[in-house]
């Protein structure tokens, strides 16, 4: 049943549905021994389905599937992994109450009996030494006390992880997201090596330029199929977006007159609670500031401490304003689930919106279509459930929902993270003429680009703020620098 | 089927309806009526302690106010102690009813926010000190409420209880309050994704206490129109009110997780659960068949009514 | 990166760890200075008379609430049992032992319902802690009942130097934090409750974990209503339904909390001991009046969840 050349895995066809929703609709897909494909789309292109398609955890409906050059009509998660098909999600799949030993024994069966501690202990300690030299982490330590770039590590490494069967292939849903520049770059360097030595990876990202780097082919996916798909050489930036269907291409950077807004008002003062030096965050009227650094080093906590601020006071932060935050993990801290879109939008407003003391139902009706016209959201009708939209249009309720509001001060704790193109576009528009009537933006982004929008970028490290530089000085080499260097 | 299963709330008043028939064909007619005016009498006790309930369950999992039956206690021992049998101090008795139970409430709060206590936890324990305090504050007390009371609580108008038809616009009441008013609208986001309330400006604290206290204050009204009802208090009269004002919130389709509340549900549910237990009744079954049964049914309706897991999703 | 968050989590357990024991020892000091006298082998094994049923029932909650769930009916659940034992289990060995291992298959066939129908546990227990009841009330309608010779002769043992109840509870304490922290189908069972959506993405049937978490808590019950009755020798419907709420406080003043699958099974032991100790015979030694008995259980929960608070607070961790 040998194919031609070695073909590890095939798709034939596959279609799958939810219901009237259709995911996928009719993939072909073939991956071969050592190759890296990279696989782009909008939110709700269909990547994660074809992913859990891959990983046995979803049926398909039509369609046949062929790993290892033999058809898989019984295909399921456990007869995925001895074949030795493996998964990374973007939601992580570690359990936070377990530690990272235990975690590994949850995916490998193999691992039980007298005895399996140790061998879970040396199994992920090795793949850990082998992906991430000098990670740092300990085998025993529980998964609830690693921060979220570790974590991502740890799953990563476990997926790589051999006991009864050698991975094969590798699917990767964005696993670069909560990694920094330097442990990115030690990943991406392990996946070119394990490449040449056989195993082939899809490799799933919104990052562009990692994909066009990194892989040896690319598929383009759009509404549930692959609408494009060749060498990687054959591919730049602007047809990756064109092909996925986004109007805009990368729109160049407007610098308005940041001069002037030193001069306004100032509407906050933020120092970092492990500051020791006299640094803080200075925020004036119509500014956008951003904060860089590597991941999780107290960007998240300073802005929870200025919104923090507006019910208790703290000696660290001055406000002049009211507050509003959009969080960057929609799941866990922004979206109603139960809720309308519509609902979802006025929450934040419903003082304004009362008419003798009820809410009025027709007050509401007309924010929640303004926000529609405004930020281009893209539903049937604003009553339907949140979660009838996609990823990046939840996105765009959840500004909504904070630029609809009367603050004047508004936080970005990462919002755009694994958010498609197109939307990071228009976001990027509205943050723009929001900030020029007036408004104030405190801007934390994992993504160098986005600095190029802010007026004023402070770098942290280590919870510390180590630098700032005006837009003018802004360059993505002076970031990382900072981001690295020495406390000041 | 699926349209009755589609607004939960309907399903509810179908079964009691079902329940309803079945209790006149087994006596044949007789009794009927006043079957069904005995069923609503009771089902506004439940009514009003479980749409104190629903909003507290709205809050989010793990909220649950479980010291219902002794505040009951101890509200109408306050009631019945503060009246003395005067018919002018009615207004003041119920008064210090209402307090006692926002007072409750209020603890309760106080433990679950002050000390970290998860509310299972919390309303439990504090249950049993209101209970000790009932114990002995209520030793040996047996005062009759005042005799205008005790008619209002009992009074009927074209066979409907009053007290039913204050419960039925109260329940309206609360809907409004549900919907339409800020606070409402708190309490469900709140029940949603609490972290997601904080950050977009709803005030979770406040919203908490406000909504335990309120669920108190319900108790505690109802422990004084149980004493006028049944002419007189005891420790004891709250005790099945748990349950009760628990299932009449599942069954009538609110969800248990928080953030969805259904409140005409919570009449059909009640009217249900009473009409069980009196045909239950005039079966004359025993106790041990009528406890077995209800939790049976209780376990079936849930089971019943919910979504089930959806498919394809872990 | 973020390391004073790492030592705070780790300051966190060793705190939530060393909590239980500490609470313990409060309680055996305000005993011990009340009346001296009851620190003894004899005073022990008198205090902790009730403690092996009650370290059973914690143990069943445990396994509940691993699951992220929580069983209200495991106290009219032990009351059923009991009965089953005083009644059943004496006159017709072969039968009572039959229904109480039915008993326990209808605990995984509701953790059957709750996983397969998505059901809050919380409402379809309080709903089963009735139909326990009402069978508790149809075998045994009034208090009596005849514990069988075995059951008295086994719970009467006296080994030397430690007093039984304190053995049982060691051993137990033992058997469980091996079986559910230790071994490998450990970390899957406690993983269920930490995570679900991977355990089943790792290929593991959470239908399965969860019906064998609710059967080890029936099984527990069940032993719970046992030793209940070789304690007692006869039975009554409503004996055990204290349990739920002290099996419960056991658990959590373990250190064990509702979501997340974090439970120390060494914990709820020493846990459900300090709570027996506390619920009656420091109340009794303190001579608290009668009436106010009930209310004093409810204050000492209380209390002992607020020094765990204040605890976690001290390390600065919110």
């Amino acid at each position: 049943m040998g194919q031609s050349e070695d073909c590890f895995a095939r798709l034939t066809g596959v279609k799958k549905h939810f219901g009237a929703v259709v995911a996928l609709d009719g993939i072909d897909l073939e991956v071969r021994a050592g190759q890296r494909i990279g696989l782009v789309g909008h939110n709700g292109a269909g990547k994660s389905t074809l992913m859990n398609v891959l990983a046995g955890a979803y049926k398909p409906n039509e369609g046949r599937l062929s790993i290892a050059g033999r058809e898989q009509p019984d295909y399921s998660v456990s007869r995925a992994q001895q074949l030795g098909v493996r998964c990374v999600f973007q939601e992580l799949s570690l359990c936070p109450n377990l530690t990272v030993a235990e975690n590994t024994r949850v995916t490998h069966r193999a691992l039980r009996g007298p005895g399996w501690r140790g061998k879970a202990r040396a199994l992920i300690t090795d793949t850990l030494d082998e992906i991430f030299p000098g990670h740092g982490i300990a085998a025993s330590t529980l998964v609830q006390d690693l921060g979220i770039g570790q974590r991502q590590m740890v799953e990563i490494a476990r997926a790589f992880s051999e006991t009864e069967t050698p991975a094969r292939l590798v699917v990767l849903d964005e696993p670069t997201s909560s990694l920094d520049g330097h442990t990115a770059a030690q990943l991406l360097s392990f996946l070119r090596h394990a490449a040449a030595g056989g195993i082939s990876f899809i490799l799933i990202s919104h990052l562009l330029g990692e994909i066009l780097e990194n892989s040896d082919t690319i598929a383009v996916m759009r509404d549930g199929r692959i609408v494009a798909e060749d060498r990687a050489s054959a591919f730049n930036r602007d047809k990756l977006v064109h092909a996925m269907g986004a109007e805009e291409s990368r729109a160049p950077v407007p610098h308005s007159a940041a001069a002037i807004k030193t001069q306004a008002a100032v509407r906050v003062r933020a120092r970092p609670e492990r500051q020791t030096t006299a640094r803080e965050v200075v925020a004036h009227e119509g500014e956008i500031i951003g904060l860089a650094g590597l991941a999780g080093h107290g960007q998240t906590d300073l802005l929870r401490a200025i919104f923090s601020a507006t019910s208790r006071r703290s000696p660290n932060v001055t406000l002049s304003g009211t507050v509003a935050l959009v969080a960057g993990d929609r799941q866990a801290d922004g979206v109603f689930a139960l809720w309308s879109i519509a609902d979802n939008i006025t929450i934040r407003s419903l003082g304004r919106l009362t008419r003798g003391g009820l809410i009025s139902p027709s007050r509401e009706k007309a924010l929640a279509d303004h926000w529609y016209d405004k930020i281009k959201i893209r539903t049937p009708d604003m009553r339907n459930n949140i979660l009838s939209l996609s990823g990046g249009n939840q996105q765009k309720a959840l500004f909504a929902r904070a630029l609809g509001s009367d603050a004047a001060i508004i936080l970005m704790d990462d919002p755009m993270r694994g958010v498609d193109i197109a939307t990071k576009l228009e976001v990027y528009g509205i943050v723009r003429r929001e900030a020029q009537s007036g408004r104030t933006f405190l801007w934390y982004t994992t993504e160098t680009d986005e600095l190029s929008f802010c007026d004023h970028v402070y770098v942290m490290r280590n919870g510390s703020i180590v630098a700032d530089m005006q837009r003018s000085e802004l360059s993505e080499a002076a970031v990382i620098q900072s981001s690295f260097k020495g406390a000041d | 089927m699926k349209f009755i299963f589609a607004k939960p709330w309907i399903w509810s008043f179908v079964s009691a309806g079902t329940v309803w028939l079945v209790a006149v064909a087994v006596t044949r007619g007789s009794g009927a009526d006043s079957m069904l005016t005995g069923a609503l009498a009771m089902a506004t006790f439940t009514v009003v302690v479980g749409v104190g309930q629903m909003f507290v369950i709205a809050l989010g999992p793990g909220n649950i106010d479980l010291s219902l039956p002794a505040n009951i206690g101890l509200a109408s021992a306050v009631a019945m102690t503060v009246m003395n049998g005067n018919d002018s101090l009615v207004g003041l008795g119920l008064l210090a009813a209402l307090g006692c139970g926002l007072l409750v409430g209020l603890a309760n709060y106080l433990l679950i926010w002050a000390l970290r206590i998860p509310p299972i936890i919390a309303t439990l324990s504090s249950s049993f000190i209101i209970q000790s305090i009932d114990i002995s504050y209520g030793r040996g007390l047996q005062i009759k409420p005042p005799p205008a009371f005790a008619d209002f609580a009992n009074l009927r108008f074209l066979d409907v209880p009053v007290l039913a038809v204050l419960a039925m616009l109260f329940a309206a009441l609360a809907a409004i309050v549900l919907q339409r008013t800020v606070y409402g609208r708190w309490v469900l986001a709140v029940g949603q994704n609490m972290r997601a309330a904080r950050f977009a400006g709803v005030r979770v604290g406040w919203t908490r206490l406000a909504t335990y206290m309120l669920c108190g204050a319900l108790g505690g009204i109802d422990g004084a129109l149980l004493a006028g009802y049944f002419r007189g208090a005891t420790v004891d009269i709250g005790n099945e009110y748990l349950l009760s004002s628990i299932a009449v919130v599942v069954i009538g389709g609110s969800s248990v997780a928080g953030g969805k509340a259904n409140l005409p549900g919570i009449w059909g549910a009640a009217l249900f659960l009473v009409l069980l237990l009196t045909m239950l009744n005039t079966f004359g079954v025993s106790a041990g068949v009528r406890l077995l049964l209800t939790g049976i049914i209780i376990v079936a309706a849930i089971a019943v009514a919910s979504d089930g897991r959806p498919r394809d999703v872990a | 990166m973020a390391l004073s968050g790492k030592t705070c989590s780790q300051f966190r357990s060793v705190a939530r760890t060393l909590l239980p024991a500490i609470s313990l020892l409060v309680v055996l000091g305000g005993i011990a200075w009340l009346n001296p006298r009851a620190i003894s082998y004899f005073g022990f094994s008198l205090m902790l008379n009730l403690a092996i049923p009650m370290v059973l029932a914690t143990l069943a909650q445990l396994f509940v609430i691993t699951g992220n769930d929580l069983d209200l009916s495991i106290g009219p659940f032990i009351g059923f049992s009991a009965c089953v034992s005083a009644t059943w289990l004496h006159d017709a060995p072969l039968v009572g032992i039959t229904i109480l291992i039915c008993a326990v298959g209808v605990y995984a066939a509701i953790g059957a319902l709750i996983y397969l129908r998505d059901l809050p546990s919380v409402v379809v227990t309080l709903g089963m802690g009735f139909v326990w009841q009402g069978l508790a009330v149809l075998v045994l309608p009034q208090p009596g009942g005849l514990a069988p010779d075995w059951l008295v002769a086994i719970m009467g043992i006296r080994p030397p130097f430690v007093p039984f109840p304190v053995l049982v509870a060691i051993v137990l304490a033992v058997v469980v934090w091996f079986l559910l922290e230790r071994t490998s189908y450990g970390v899957i069972l406690r993983g269920a409750g930490g995570n679900p959506v991977a355990i089943r993405r790792a290929g593991w049937s959470l239908l399965k974990l969860k019906m064998t978490l609710f059967a080890v808590a029936g099984l527990f019950g069940v032993l719970s209503g046992l030793s209940l009755v070789g304690l007692t020798t006869s039975a009554d419907a409503n004996i055990g339904n204290g349990y739920t709420l002290l099996g419960i406080a056991g658990v959590i003043l373990g250190g064990g909390e509702f979501t997340g699958g974090r439970v120390s099974a060494i914990g709820a032991v020493v846990g459900a001991l300090t709570l027996a100790l506390a619920a009656s015979p420091l109340l009794t030694f303190m001579h608290i009046p009668p009436d106010w008995q009930i209310g004093a259980n409810g204050a000492i929960l209380i209390i002992v969840l607020t020094a765990r608070v204040l605890v976690s607070r001290q390390r600065g961790v919110a």
